[in-house]
């Protein structure tokens, strides 16, 4: 098999660099420029053809979708044969459509999708397809898998899971503990799918119970009000589990307010503050649940590999995989040192 | 007024009548007006109000009727609440200001900038308060001397402010780390057990309740809202009167962007989200008229105590949100219904 170990020889170089570029984001990274990373491109990793990839993503009117638009520029800075065609954030569907099919019109390479809707976003996703330009679904997902060439997003579901299981090891010695949850937008189905993960791990213990469930809207706003009427409706109890750790601003502000300090507090997405706080130790937030922004990173990573035709690094594989889901790890204050470079503000 | 007429054929004839009793405060037609009397609605609102507190006193009477909890209450409507105070003034003279929910993100965002938190309480108090009163200014020269209809002035307001916050923040959460500001949201500064935002609250409101019904501006305000051709012809400068109106609304935002600061402890583009239509669903729940003429600041403050409450109640028996959407909806409906009937039935 000489000609294949020749391909695999080939692919294996191109696929060893972009792996090292791919784990560069979560591991040690420079301290000055927390959420993107300046590491430099592996010296190895000779840059290839030019490519050009397109970038339609939401509004980032919202730290961690902020993140995910810098995690995406700075590293396509890495590359200097690739170009960014980033078009302007929006939340409103037709608008978002409209700015993929300019950069289809634009004859770009790779495209890379971070849909504000990905059900409704599904056609525009094939209409790419159909043209010839392969498309990295970022995040939320598209409706059909045609839409895609390769899906890369973060875990929802394995975020309830991992931060049910954390809090179930944390009170496993204790009786009928109570536990409540602070829950994102409930008409987004990734809220959905964090609360499914988190009532599936409870039920690893039974003696913590989920006592009360109240929906906010990912601002700091809604965290302060939601957490505030949680705090009056439950006098006592022994764990809260919040979606998202912009709304734990506002959250954590309310039980300063109420001055609780009775539970212990886990957090979602990773922000610096909440990584901060944990660091700190000096308030309820003990842990937080990773969501990843460095997935807009890889992303580029992705689609420049798919413009050049290699594939991923450390793995087999001749090209790149169909859909990559991150792992939602729990930051401690153990480990939160080696997390604290990808907390966002 | 014993012939059957509509609603605002009855409100331009008593319009004409406030007009022509603008000067004399003491005529019979102006003092029912004034709100010497209390209002029916008023009255209706309060009923709607004391249900919910059975409701809640019902379903959860440990932790409804706690203290902390009438203080929660209250500090949650304080915000809104002040916002409401301003749109009453604007809606009460014909017009509408759909720009408040963006005014309160600007304002609240540019007060917690990194420069103003070198400055302290003092400097997140006072370019908070500037900035509302800047859109507000800008709101009130576009409609009263740019000609342009409140709907779209405040709309175009409502975009740019926003996309304004949003630029400023870059996305980002700006966390206060000023302690006096943040005290001021902490139990320890209640005074005889008022939290500050709610004295804040009760201040806006009584001066809201003074300058409306028993000064010239409010009789203006209302005149205007009549019947704005006739308050012309009485002498009253329209123009100016609007002017003044929308940098009232603006200043109001202003302060509820400072009360925001103080009981999140941040400023975020997201601030004040749909503060518009809570505020509008409050003013019109209280009984003042969308077309104008007709103004109630105890009725819009009713109206936000509603609305609180019943976030207040769903919260407490862990009702999910779409549920608490689904009945948020039924409940304005009702009251306004029963606000018509009883209002019907009082004035005929």
């Amino acid at each position: 098999m000489p000609e294949t170990s020749r391909r695999g020889l080939l692919f294996g170089t191109a696929a060893v660099s972009a792996g090292a570029l791919l784990t560069a984001c979560t591991s040690n990274e420079p301290k000055k420029q927390p959420a993107a990373d300046n590491q430099p491109a592996a010296p190895d990793d000779k840059p290839g053809k030019k490519v050009t990839i397109g970038f339609a993503g939401p509004q980032a009117d919202h730290g961690w979708l902020n993140a995910i638009n810098e995690n995406a520029k700075s590293r396509a800075e890495k590359y200097s044969e690739v170009t960014l065609e980033i078009t302007e954030g929006s939340n409103d569907t037709a608008a978002q459509i409209g700015q993929v099919q300019t950069l289809i019109n634009k004859k770009v390479d790779v495209l890379v999708i971070l849909p504000a809707d990905g059900k409704a976003l599904t056609q525009v996703g094939l209409q790419a397809m159909k043209a010839g330009i392969p498309v990295i679904n970022l995040d939320r997902i598209f409706a059909s898998p045609q839409a895609y060439r390769c899906w890369i997003g973060g875990d929802n579901y394995g975020m309830g899971l991992n931060a049910g299981n954390y809090i179930g090891e944390q009170l496993k010695d204790k009786k009928n503990a109570k536990v409540v949850e602070l829950a994102g937008l409930d008409n987004l189905e990734l809220t959905k799918q964090r609360s499914q993960g988190f009532a599936d791990a409870l039920k690893n213990y039974p003696n913590v119970k989920r006592v009360a469930r109240q929906a906010a809207d990912f601002t700091v706003e809604s965290g302060q009000a939601k957490m505030a009427q949680l705090l009056q409706a439950q006098k006592q109890f022994d764990a809260l589990w919040n979606h998202d750790d912009d709304q734990g601003v506002g959250a954590l502000r309310a039980i300063q307010q109420a001055g609780r300090d009775d539970f212990l507090m886990v957090g979602g997405a990773g922000a610096k503050a909440a990584m901060d706080a944990i660091k700190a130790d000096n308030s309820v937030l003990k842990a937080t649940v990773l969501y990843p922004p460095t997935m807009a990173a890889s992303a580029i990573d992705l689609a420049r590999a798919l413009g050049q035709g290699k594939g991923v690094g450390g793995m087999s594989e001749l090209e790149i995989p169909a859909s990559i889901t991150l792992y939602s790890a729990v930051v401690t204050k153990d480990n939160v040192d080696e997390y604290l470079p990808t907390g966002f503000s | 007024m014993t012939q059957p007429v509509s609603p605002a054929q009855r409100q331009q004839q008593q319009d004409g009548q406030v007009a022509a009793t603008a000067t004399s405060p003491t005529g019979q037609p102006g003092r029912r007006r004034l709100g010497l009397r209390p209002d029916v609605r008023n009255l209706s609102l309060l009923g709607v109000l004391a249900v919910l507190v059975a409701v809640g006193g019902f379903t959860k009477p440990e932790q409804f009727l706690d203290s902390s909890n009438l203080q929660l209450v209250l500090t949650q409507a304080s915000v809104i609440g002040v916002v409401t105070v301003g749109m009453t003034f604007v809606i009460t003279s014909g017009g509408i200001d759909l720009s408040v929910g963006a005014i309160v993100a600007l304002a609240s965002v540019w007060a917690t900038t990194l420069a103003t938190q070198e400055y302290g309480f003092a400097g997140i108090l006072f370019t908070a308060v500037v900035v509302g009163l800047a859109c507000g200014l800008v709101n009130g020269m576009l409609i009263a001397y740019g000609g342009l209809v409140p709907f779209i002035a405040t709309l175009a307001m409502l975009a740019s402010a926003r996309g304004l916050a949003l630029q400023i923040t870059d996305g980002k959460t700006q966390i206060v780390t000023v302690d006096s500001v943040l005290d001021l949201g902490i139990p320890d500064s209640y005074v005889l057990g008022i939290p500050p935002l709610v004295l804040v609250f009760a201040v806006v409101t009584v001066v809201g309740w003074l300058l409306l019904n028993r000064t010239t501006f409010g009789r203006r305000t209302v005149a205007v809202g009549g019947n704005a051709e006739a308050a012309r012809l009485a002498g009253i400068d329209v123009r100016r009167q609007r002017l003044y109106l929308y940098l009232l609304s603006g200043l109001c935002c202003g302060i509820a962007a400072f009360l925001l600061v103080v009981l999140s402890g941040s400023g975020q583009n997201t601030n004040g989200n749909l503060y518009e239509l809570d505020a509008i669903a409050a003013a019109i729940i209280g009984g003042t008229l969308l077309s104008g003429g007709r103004g109630t600041i105890v009725g819009s403050v009713l109206g936000v105590l509603v609305f609180t409450t019943i976030t207040n109640i769903f919260a407490l028996n862990n009702l999910q949100s779409d549920v608490q959407q689904i009945a948020k909806g039924a409940i304005i409906v009702a009251a306004v219904l029963v606000q018509r009937r009883t209002a019907r039935d009082g004035e005929t």
